[in-house]
């Protein structure tokens, strides 16, 4: 969807509930590359959340009162970008089962889901933006499912990490495989979602890397969490941190620096 | 077996206790992930042949009554006798009657599902009929008392090693060798004479051809043929959704199911069965009986779950399930486990007593990426969930949990107030650690992982603030 503009791209930038709460590093880093990249960036003040703790909860109704409320505050701009691949999979793929048969709420939804993107291929496919960044570290790169297999996010932060100064990638046995995380699943689930993490935490460990990156904040602060307790010295960080330049801070789960 | 489902905590508590179960499930997902991705690469044609899979069985589910009386007019015409059994428990009087009428003492059992489904092995041993499971996994789990973990490989949860020690404990001449081929010799000394001496023969089916009035059956171990050959009579249950129109659609699906099950391009044996044994046929059952079993598959004919009845039984989606890689099929307390059988028990056996199985699920979309029907597996649990949701199924802590954050994400200048306090309560209890190791009400997270610090302030609030 390259199109031809008169103006700066105007994005909409959804910060997501988990990174506005725990980690708003990783928003402001969005802003710098979305910046950088030529977008005239804006933060529309009445988000609050994408409604997917509702929808995978079997809430439908809640769901569609929190759509509504994204699609009121982002029809205006060109672009819906969101640093996760789970929101914006939420949004781009899963808001029309909610508006089926409501038609004057149909064409909205329509188009504010088609103009939704996953930051990561946002920059890459939308703006073909080239980053300039330095990090020192060798890291291994996890696929969050819902960017991976609804949005098709894989090459992308790869192609974009190749460009950062300092950085060598190393493969990651089991990247597409899920972290164990799943939202209200970690909640529901606890005993459940702790096996399956500790089978990830064991492939990351396995690998060379001291640094592990992904694009999802809920699976980083799963895999951190583990891998923090398990007293890994492993560096976690949003891919948009890096890229941003902004990863000279503590890792997610990381003592803050004196 | 008896449906555990409405116990899962305690079932998955069990097997994460259970040390070898885990050794037992990464061995053998670990070995199908990877002959499946192998062959599916290798398998030039796959997007087109499960496009062409999914087109074929929707337009067979489209038509089923049709295809289901040509079935029926061209099995009678073949000599075969047909059933229709809406319920297990009208299926299990049909296969008891016959085995009474026949004065049946002993039958072999070919590892079928469907049987599972309807409670064969209960049904025969009230009817005081021995049964002899030939499918060597089925064996093993038979000599053990267990119910199948895996609808592929019903023994997925034991070990080669503890096999060894079934078997030197429970066959009559075991070997004195652990590995696989000597296991194999033991396993064939003990029943090689019960497949010849048996008076009847029950097996499933793969496929139904309506065509043709036949069926198919897949295995690798040739003991569907060497079941069904000797003993007089043959009956077969079978699942109505299992139709397809013809031979050649038919070959399609066996393209498709060997390499999503196991990883391989065929079975090892792939058999037509058409009609009983024939003037002039030098062997073969004289009589021949086909179970046609519904239970629930003709509600979900005109229900979201109509793609369901797509599902030709690989179980490549358990297999690519973390949640069953981590516990295995047992866990879910029921005949069909995995992605498939959470769809599948609640629709089949009711939505109380099964409010886990569509829960117990990351939503990754693994199982639905690698069904060779496309069956959208994640989104029908997704949607049993909301159904429970209509039901009011959800229970106190999570439904009110769920009604005060809706309360506060719908209003964003109180959600703004929200999130600020819990940012500034989880950064107290972080001390300037970076972590947190125990959060109230956050246990479950907190026992075994730690939870960021975050950091001052939320981003709206840096935002507002004047931070860029």
């Amino acid at each position: 969807m390259d199109i031809a503009r008169d103006h700066a791209p105007r994005v909409g930038f959804f910060v997501t509930c988990i990174v506005d709460a725990m980690r708003p590093n990783i928003g402001f880093a969005s802003l710098k590359l979305l910046k950088d990249a030529g977008c005239d960036v804006a933060v529309p003040a009445t988000q609050t959340c994408c409604g997917q703790p509702a929808y995978n909860s079997g809430d439908d109704s809640t769901t569609r009162a929190l759509a509504k409320q994204v699609i009121e505050a982002f029809e205006e701009y060109d672009y819906l970008v969101v640093p996760s691949g789970s929101c914006a999979s939420m949004i781009r793929s899963h808001y029309a089962e909610l508006f089926a048969d409501m038609p004057d709420w149909q064409a909205r939804q329509q188009a504010v889901s088609a103009k939704t993107w996953e930051i990561l291929s946002f920059l890459t496919d939308v703006m073909h933006y080239t980053p300039q960044a330095a990090y020192q570290g060798i890291a291994t790169y996890h696929d969050s499912c819902s960017g991976l297999r609804d949005l098709g996010v894989h090459d992308q932060p790869r192609a974009l990490l190749s460009k950062v100064a300092g950085l060598s990638m190393v493969p990651l046995d089991g990247n597409n495989e899920c972290c164990g995380f799943g939202g209200t699943f970690c909640v529901k689930y606890p005993e459940l979602s702790t096996a399956i993490v500790t089978d990830k935490t064991t492939k990351i460990k396995a690998t060379e890397a001291d640094t592990l990156l992904g694009g999802d904040m809920g699976c980083l602060m799963n895999m951190a969490g583990k891998l923090s307790r398990e007293g890994s010295q492993m560096r976690v960080f949003h891919t948009i941190e890096v890229l941003a330049g902004m990863a000279d801070g503590p890792g997610i789960c990381a003592p803050a620096l004196k | 077996m008896k449906q555990t489902s409405h116990q899962f905590a305690a079932n998955v508590a069990r097997a994460l206790a259970e040390p070898t179960l885990k050794i037992a499930l990464d061995r053998t997902t670990t070995l199908l992930r990877t002959r499946r991705a192998k062959v599916i690469d290798e398998f030039a044609e796959y997007a087109q042949a499960r496009d062409t899979a999914e087109k074929i069985k929707d337009h067979t589910l489209d038509n089923l009554g049709h295809y289901l009386r040509q079935f029926e007019e061209n099995a009678l015409a073949s000599g075969a006798r047909v059933y229709w059994a809406e319920t297990p428990a009208d299926a299990r009087k049909i296969v008891t009657d016959i085995c009474k009428s026949e004065n049946a003492k002993t039958a072999t059992r070919v590892k079928s599902m469907l049987g599972e489904e309807i409670g064969i092995a209960e049904a025969l041993t009230d009817a005081g009929v021995e049964r002899i499971e030939t499918d060597l996994a089925e064996h093993i789990i038979q000599l053990a008392g267990d119910p199948p973990s895996h609808i592929v490989m019903p023994a997925m949860h034991k070990t080669q090693e503890q096999v060894a020690e079934l078997f030197a404990q429970k066959h009559k001449e075991p070997s004195t060798e652990q590995d696989v081929t000597s296991l194999v010799g033991s396993a064939r000394r003990e029943l090689r004479s019960k497949f010849m001496n048996a008076d009847i023969s029950i097996s499933g089916a793969n496929f139904l051809i309506a065509e043709t009035g036949s069926f198919v059956t897949v295995t690798n171990e040739g003991n569907a043929e060497l079941t069904t050959t000797p003993p007089n009579t043959h009956i077969v249950t079978v699942g109505i959704e299992k139709m397809v129109p013809s031979l050649k659609h038919a070959a399609v699906f066996l393209r498709l199911l060997s390499r999503a099950a196991i990883g391989t391009e065929i079975t090892q044996y792939t058999t037509f069965f058409n009609g009983p044994k024939r003037a002039g046929d030098r062997d073969g059952p004289e009589n021949l009986h086909i179970v046609l079993v519904d239970n629930h598959r003709s509600d979900m004919l005109s229900d979201f779950l109509r793609p369901m009845l797509r599902c030709i039984r690989c179980g490549a989606c358990m297999n690519h399930c973390p949640v069953y890689a981590a516990v295995g099929g047992h866990a879910y307390g029921a005949v069909y486990p995995g992605p498939m059988g959470s769809v599948l028990t609640p629709a089949m056996t009711g939505m109380k007593g099964t409010k886990d199985l569509p829960n117990a699920c990351t939503l990754n979309g693994r199982c639905k990426e690698v069904c060779p029907v496309n069956i959208p597996l994640p989104d029908m649990l997704r949607s049993l969930r909301a159904r429970q949701f209509e039901q009011d199924m959800p229970s106190g802590m999570s439904k009110w949990g769920l009604r005060a954050w809706a309360m506060l994400a719908t209003r964003p200048a109180l959600y703004r107030l929200g999130t600020a306090a819990s940012n500034m309560a989880l950064r107290m209890m972080a001390r300037g650690r970076g972590k947190i190791t125990s959060v109230p009400l956050a246990g479950g997270w907190t026992r075994t992982r730690d939870l960021p610090q975050p950091e001052a302030g939320t981003f709206m609030q840096q935002y507002k603030n004047g931070r860029r």
